[in-house]
């Protein structure tokens, strides 16, 4: 059962959300996007992000081992040969949330973004791109976890 | 307040790429102590990237990125003697930004 309390920050939050990610992309550094990065599937993902379902995509590439030794540490990096790439996302499928790095880049900088991530178990990683004109295009690579990174 | 950044910024033409190393330990909120209790989560959620003063690049992230992370970008239009300035701010409300010059 939820308070009227509970109700009322829930629905801030949410709103806040979307004023950061969906409505004003500009504004989105002032708000870390609780609801995003609560997110269990992409569908959840998608609408936290204000954004519809995304499309399987050649110019899109993800970059990363195909067996990962440490789960702690995955090398993955995701570049696009779009242009107007306004956000890129990083996912782990399996991981307790599904995003785990969301980049806002600007037409400064190249759609090509590496970092390091933590993976629980052997899962899907996909790159996810979204344009300027709200094209949403994705591609995926499996990367096999031999030892896990989160918790244990 | 946390270790400093460490930022490389090498210019290839008229791109420069900039890789940086936080120090931080970006726990989950997932894993356990020996004592059985849940280790708060504590991580960089937002990250921003200047060039010149101007920022070029944010981003959010989530616990699963990496222990000490790691980022690499690639600036366009940066020349050697340029600044390249990277901040983050963790969940603790700490924050961090070092600044490095194009070489």
């Amino acid at each position: 059962m939820q308070t009227r309390r509970e109700m009322l920050a829930r629905s801030a939050s949410v709103a806040a959300a979307l004023a950061g990610l969906g409505l004003l992309p500009q504004a989105a550094q002032a708000a870390w996007s609780q609801a995003a990065f609560d997110a269990k599937t992409m569908a959840d993902l998608m609408k936290a992000l204000g954004t519809s379902g995304p499309a399987e995509s050649k110019d899109v590439t993800i970059n990363g081992p195909d067996i990962a030794e440490n789960g702690a540490v995955v090398p993955v990096g995701a570049s696009t040969t779009l242009a107007g790439a306004r956000r890129i996302l990083l996912l782990v499928e399996k991981n307790p949330s599904m995003l785990a790095a969301l980049f806002e880049v600007t037409d400064a900088v190249e759609p090509n973004i590496s970092t390091r991530v933590k993976m629980g178990q052997s899962s899907n990683v996909i790159a996810v791109v979204i344009t300027a004109d709200n094209k949403v295009l994705f591609a995926q690579k499996e990367i096999k976890v031999t030892l896990g990174g989160c918790g244990g | 307040m946390a270790d400093p950044m460490r930022i490389r910024a090498q210019a290839a033409g008229d791109k420069t790429t900039v890789r940086v190393l936080m120090s931080h330990e970006m726990e989950t909120g997932q894993r356990k102590d020996a004592a059985g209790k849940v280790v708060p989560a504590w991580f960089i959620q937002e990250i921003t990237a200047s060039h010149n003063g101007k920022p070029v690049m944010t981003a959010q992230w989530g616990p699963s990125v990496a222990k000490n992370p790691f980022l690499q970008f690639v600036i366009k239009g940066a020349k050697a003697g340029d600044k390249v300035t990277i901040g983050w701010l963790d969940n603790r409300g700490d924050k961090r930004s070092d600044e490095a010059t194009v070489s």
